[in-house]
């Protein structure tokens, strides 16, 4: 049932599993979705939807796969009147339920209009007209395990309509970040050192008295191998003009970055549009206070990780001529792209993170109109959004 | 086997749908995740569905060092050691040296306990999956004295967390997850009521116009929460502060913002053109709110 609800998940990159959605069936089972749709909403999202930054993407899909199922308002004023003189609700012995298995919302929704063709007075009770009470697949305070209930007492709001006001659009994942969530996502880059083959040298002193009085007083002594992070990472962050509207984004990441204090080492470069053979460093980008890249290249050893931020925008000549470096008394012998090569080359683990939106780039290598498809070419990658960061993260923690 | 229901209780208001989430988790014998922003009641969740259904509670909270086994049962060794050498017990029964953690002291409650798994992200990345098998199976095996702890009734567990890390996938799956999102206007009322009954409506509006208006400034590092807002409520009444003044000064910020900067910043916008005082055209509804 609803199978293609799971796939209309799986579609809007809602991470379920079919272990969850067996959970969900055990659940619809029990009736713990009542008869409505809306029950079905809180259940379906309780038991499949595991982090509040899916909460959106699951509206999105609940909207598109059961958009159009609930009564209109139309129909529902017609027979609202039928249904005003209710009988008190049934009280359905849970033995009695059948379990829901073949019903169509299609069918039904046929069905009621057909049904609505043909009726022209009240009903209540019985099992066939749309009224109140009784097994009628149409009314309210009745029972039917699929039926489409019209008025009634309103518990909720229709979850179509809920799911429609995409009221968890804040907390998507693919949105730009704030420095909290730069952060947690910076902390994933922990787990790298947690597989480091170091010799077992640090002397464990719990699980030292434990096993000595384990032994009755022999000393035993137990070595743990330390878990220090390895993870030493370098930062560089474009602070050219076409940046200024991602400024607050990047001193955010650049708050987080310096607030995570887990690394073994982390360094700050500067850049503008393009690195050539000095970094800065600071946001100015003087001479007077800067480093020559070979330098650079020459005293940090090729296991750092090499973030670069930038919106890899410039005009074509600053990457791909000698001499075409935007600011006077920079004067590259070798074009940007060289050196972005060389980076890339000596750092065994890179990315780019790009604050411009990923459905805006060229694709890899285009060189005709955007050294956003060069630069692709050169170093992977990702949007600097928060899920754009775990995937680069992701890729630091393998060699390419 | 007939289940009680949770609705629940007079000092704690629940939405709709945090209330089906609790009673879907109870129905299905999983635990139930509860994430969503600091002061939104999370932990206070657990002690209103204990109270609401009659049972005990246990809480669990999850430090830094805390380890899986420790909720399980630790095995007092240097105790036993001490008794070995001073021959005050005999300390061949291994089993006085054994405690029962917060997790077997749940599995081995006389009624149905709640467990309150209190800020699981605490605890070191691997925590959540140690206790993916006890959770499951609802037992757990001692070595040292050869008992099986079996859970005689399947306790409720409520476990929270605030996003520091991320959980594991495996544990994730088995979870019932809910997101407590931050009451709206009409909601945070309720809830102020519930704790100060007696509040004039006019301080109270003013309080909630001055506090929502705080919360949708932007870049503030920490947002002024529920339980502050109530403390600073308590500061209004008590210092007989007139609603008049409560949105054209904000008396006692201090209880509302805690860093420097945010203090600063607000102060900052309420004095400049535009600011809360000369407001028209108040953005009632705030996004972020509870359902009703």
């Amino acid at each position: 049932m609803f199978t293609g609800f799971f796939y209309t998940l799986r579609d809007e990159k809602v991470p379920v599993t079919p272990t969850e959605w067996m959970t969900l069936m055990e659940a619809l089972d029990r009736g713990l979705a009542g008869a409505s749709l809306s029950g079905f909403y809180y259940l379906a999202r309780a038991v499949l939807v595991k982090s509040e930054a899916y909460y959106d993407r699951f509206d999105l899909a609940f909207r598109r796969y059961f958009d159009g199922i609930e009564t209109s308002e139309k129909l529902a004023g017609q027979v609202a009147k039928w249904l005003e003189n209710s009988l008190p609700p049934l009280k359905v012995d849970p033995s009695g339920r059948i379990p829901f298995s073949d019903w169509s919302l299609e069918d039904l929704k046929k069905q009621l209009e057909e049904r609505l063709a043909e009726q022209k007075e009240e009903h209540h009770g019985g099992s066939r007209w749309i009224g109140t009470g009784g097994t009628s697949p149409f009314g309210h305070s009745g029972y039917h395990p699929a039926g489409l209930r019209i008025g009634g007492q309103s518990v909720n709001r229709s979850a179509v309509k809920v799911a429609a006001e995409r009221r968890y659009r804040d907390f998507r994942n693919d949105d730009t970040l704030n420095t909290r969530q730069f952060e947690v996502a910076l902390r994933k880059l922990r787990q790298l050192s947690r597989n480091d083959e170091k010799p077992p040298d640090m002397l464990n002193l719990d699980k030292t008295i434990d096993a000595t009085c384990r032994k009755g007083g022999m000393l035993e002594l137990v070595w743990d191998r330390p878990r220090k992070n390895t993870v030493k990472v370098i930062l560089m962050m474009d602070s050219g003009g076409s940046m200024n509207p991602y400024a607050r984004l990047c001193s955010q990441l650049f708050q987080a970055a310096s607030k995570v204090n887990h690394f073994k080492d982390i360094k700050f470069y500067y850049f503008h549009n393009c690195v050539y053979d000095r970094l800065f460093n600071d946001p100015f980008c003087l001479v007077k206070n800067s480093v020559r890249t070979i330098d650079v290249l020459r005293d940090l050893d090729s296991s750092y990780r090499l973030i670069m931020v930038g919106d890899a925008s410039m005009a074509p000549s600053e990457l791909l001529m000698v001499g075409g470096a935007l600011d006077w008394g920079v004067e590259n012998d070798e074009p940007g792209e060289s050196w972005l090569r060389r980076l890339a080359g000596h750092f065994t683990h890179s990315v780019w993170l790009n604050p411009i939106p990923e459905y805006m780039w060229p694709p890899v290598g285009e060189r005709s109109y955007d050294t956003i498809g060069i630069i692709r070419g050169i170093f992977p990658m990702f949007e600097l959004t928060v899920e754009g960061l775990e995937r680069a993260v992701a890729k630091l923690k393998v060699s390419k | 086997m007939e289940r009680s229901i949770y609705q629940g209780t007079a000092d704690y208001l629940v939405s709709e749908d945090l209330r089906n989430a609790v009673n879907i988790a109870m129905a299905l014998g999983r635990p139930l995740l509860i994430k969503g922003e600091p002061g939104t009641g999370k932990t206070m969740l657990a002690r209103s569905i204990a109270e609401g259904l009659g049972m005990p509670l246990i809480i669990w909270n999850i430090k830094s060092t805390t380890k899986a086994q420790e909720g399980l049962y630790v095995y007092d060794t240097v105790q036993r050691l001490y008794d070995s050498q001073f021959g005050d017990r005999d300390v061949s029964d291994i089993r006085q040296y054994i405690r029962l953690g917060k997790l077997g002291e749940a599995f081995v409650s006389e009624k149905q306990a709640v467990l309150l798994i209190d800020e699981i992200d605490k605890a070191d990345l691997e925590f959540p999956n140690d206790l993916l098998w006890e959770l499951d199976i609802m037992n757990f095996y001692i070595p040292e004295t050869g008992e099986t702890i079996s859970a005689r009734h399947r306790p409720v567990v409520v476990i929270t967390s605030n996003a520091e890390k991320e959980l594991p996938d495996a544990f994730l799956r088995r979870c019932i997850f809910h997101y407590i999102s931050f009451p709206d206007e009409e909601m945070m009322a309720n809830i102020v009521r519930v704790h100060h009954p007696n509040l004039e409506s006019n301080l109270l509006a003013e309080a909630l116009k001055a506090f929502y208006w705080i919360r949708s400034l932007p870049g503030l590092l920490k947002k002024p929460s529920t339980s502050e807002l109530l403390d600073w409520v308590q500061a209004l009444v008590v210092g007989g502060i007139h609603p008049d003044r409560v949105t054209a000064e904000i008396p006692f910020l201090g209880v509302l913002l805690k860093k420097n900067q945010d203090f600063d910043q607000v102060l900052r916008r309420l004095h400049s053109p535009g600011g809360l005082q000369r407001q028209t055209g108040w953005p009632g509804n705030v996004r972020s709110g509870i359902r009703n």
